[in-house]
């Protein structure tokens, strides 16, 4: 860990508390509203706001998970900084396609 | 090694510590899961409508809470750290990191409240 | 009030990285320290145990063991406070390498206060006017709260980051370069300030906080790394220093 990889993940941190909030917010509404499927996507289809709020969610979160991991990785498995950093890297990317492959799913019509 | 116990182990803010890296890992896990299961939609509504009633099992529901707590105690526990980087050191911070332990699992169980 | 049982049962580390425990029996004594233990043991029982102290006052550093499984300084620790049960643990420090029983290996605990850059580098010469720093000055207060560390390596055998990441600089040599971040009769802040924020400097710290509970001279290192991190950030920022 270093001061560039920290900057970052301390700054996602940052940016998430709050989206982390409105989230929680989010599952209690939905939940406690009963919403179906259609209620959901009738309220995300077509919306900008839905779509910034979750793609910079899912962007922040794909950069920080990633990171944590990395942290995780080469303190806790014996593999080299190097190929933990590799690993770390992947799953962040495999995080980001797979988070905007599901924005795109709920907000795209 | 030699001695693997170590006492100071038991230290509340240790435990934070721990909590808050186990909770980031099973989140990461999860991650990936909770992003397949949205892509679902691009398939059709009707398909995402079905998952949807899946998670309507009680034993679902009651996973979902602890994902609830996992979420709120990552969230709480990074709050800590960004205070401890940010700001003029705070004593009581054991009691800090218990309270923020404790109100997680009351926004867990707030969630399961809802849904049950 | 309880009795004080007239003896105690001891386990010691015997070997090196690999060995075993072995038991003695000690006499205890009114105000024993777990210092007055070990020596006992190498002067009557067995006097080819190795161990180290000096001062016996607390004020060297030198007879820092773990002792049932907390790293402390043996000389202040009464036998009274830790002895549960009548029974001690005593073995070497943690993540530093066991040259024999109860000694380890501090090379690495110092090289890495080398390379964290706590080592004064001065600004003036012997020519020059005396500097006048005022000790109410906040960078003055500030190192002032952290320099008292005898490099005991207590923090540093209580580091679980120390424990799981080799390269990690530890408790000790990044509380020394913040007082030295803070002196301000010294010139090598530029390459202070780039040494912590590599690999393994500061921003490895996960603020377990066992340096800041366990410190015997109730230093806080967590803080001075915080505050480490806050500068090199701020640093890094600018362009004062790279990743």
């Amino acid at each position: 860990m270093n001061v560039r990889l920290y900057v970052w993940q301390r700054a996602t941190a940052a940016v998430m508390a709050p989206l982390v909030l409105g989230h929680i917010a989010v599952i209690f509404y939905a939940t406690r509203q009963g919403l179906s499927a259609a209620d959901i996507l009738a309220r995300t289809r077509g919306s900008i706001v839905w779509a910034a709020y979750y793609g910079v969610f899912v962007a922040a979160a794909s950069i920080h998970a990633s990171i944590g991991v990395r942290n995780i990785l080469s303190e806790w498995s014996p593999l080299t900084e190097r190929r933990a950093g590799y690993l770390a890297i992947l799953f962040g990317l495999l995080l980001a396609l797979l988070g905007a492959r599901a924005v795109a799913a709920v907000v795209l019509s | 090694m030699i001695v693997r116990q170590m006492k100071h182990r038991d230290s509340a803010l240790w435990i934070a510590a721990l909590v808050h890296r186990l909770s980031g890992l099973a989140l990461a896990i999860f991650l990936p899961f909770h992003f397949l299961a949205l892509g679902l939609a691009i398939d059709s509504d009707a398909r995402f409508e079905s998952f949807l009633r899946w998670t309507d099992q009680p034993s679902v529901k009651i996973a979902e809470g602890g994902l609830v707590f996992l979420l709120a105690v990552h969230l709480l526990g990074g709050l800590r750290v960004l205070a401890i980087e940010n700001f003029a050191w705070r004593d009581g911070q054991k009691q800090l990191a218990t309270l923020a332990a404790a109100l997680s699992v009351l926004i867990a169980i707030g969630f399961l409240t809802g849904v049950f | 009030m309880s009795e004080i049982p007239s003896e105690l049962s001891v386990s010691l580390w015997r070997g090196a990285q690999q060995g075993r425990y072995e038991s003695y029996t000690v006499p205890r004594r009114e105000s024993q320290t777990v210092l007055d233990v070990v020596t006992f043991v190498q002067r009557h029982l067995d006097p080819t145990l190795s161990y180290r102290f000096a001062c016996r006052v607390g004020v060297c550093g030198s007879c820092a063991m773990t002792v049932n499984g907390k790293p402390r300084w043996t000389c202040r620790t009464h036998v009274a406070k830790v002895a549960d049960s009548g029974r001690l643990e005593i073995g070497p420090l943690e993540n530093l390498p066991v040259i024999k029983d109860l000694t380890t290996d501090m090379e690495e605990f110092f090289q890495k206060w080398q390379r964290a850059k706590g080592v004064f580098a001065p600004s003036q010469t012997r020519h020059d006017a005396i500097a006048q720093i005022r000790p109410d000055r906040p960078a003055r207060v500030a190192a002032d709260a952290a320099i008292e560390c005898i490099n005991c390596g207590v923090c540093y055998a209580g580091c679980d980051t120390v424990r799981w990441n080799s390269a990690y600089l530890g408790p000790a040599a990044l509380t020394r370069a913040w007082t030295l971040v803070n002196d301000e009769r010294d010139s090598g802040n530029s390459e202070r300030l780039q040494a912590v924020a590599a690999d393994g400097g500061c921003h490895s710290c996960h603020s377990h906080q066992s340096c800041q509970e366990l410190c015997p001279q109730t230093l806080n290192p967590t803080a001075a790394i915080a505050a480490l991190k806050r500068r090199t950030t701020a640093a890094y920022l600018k362009g004062e220093i790279k990743a």
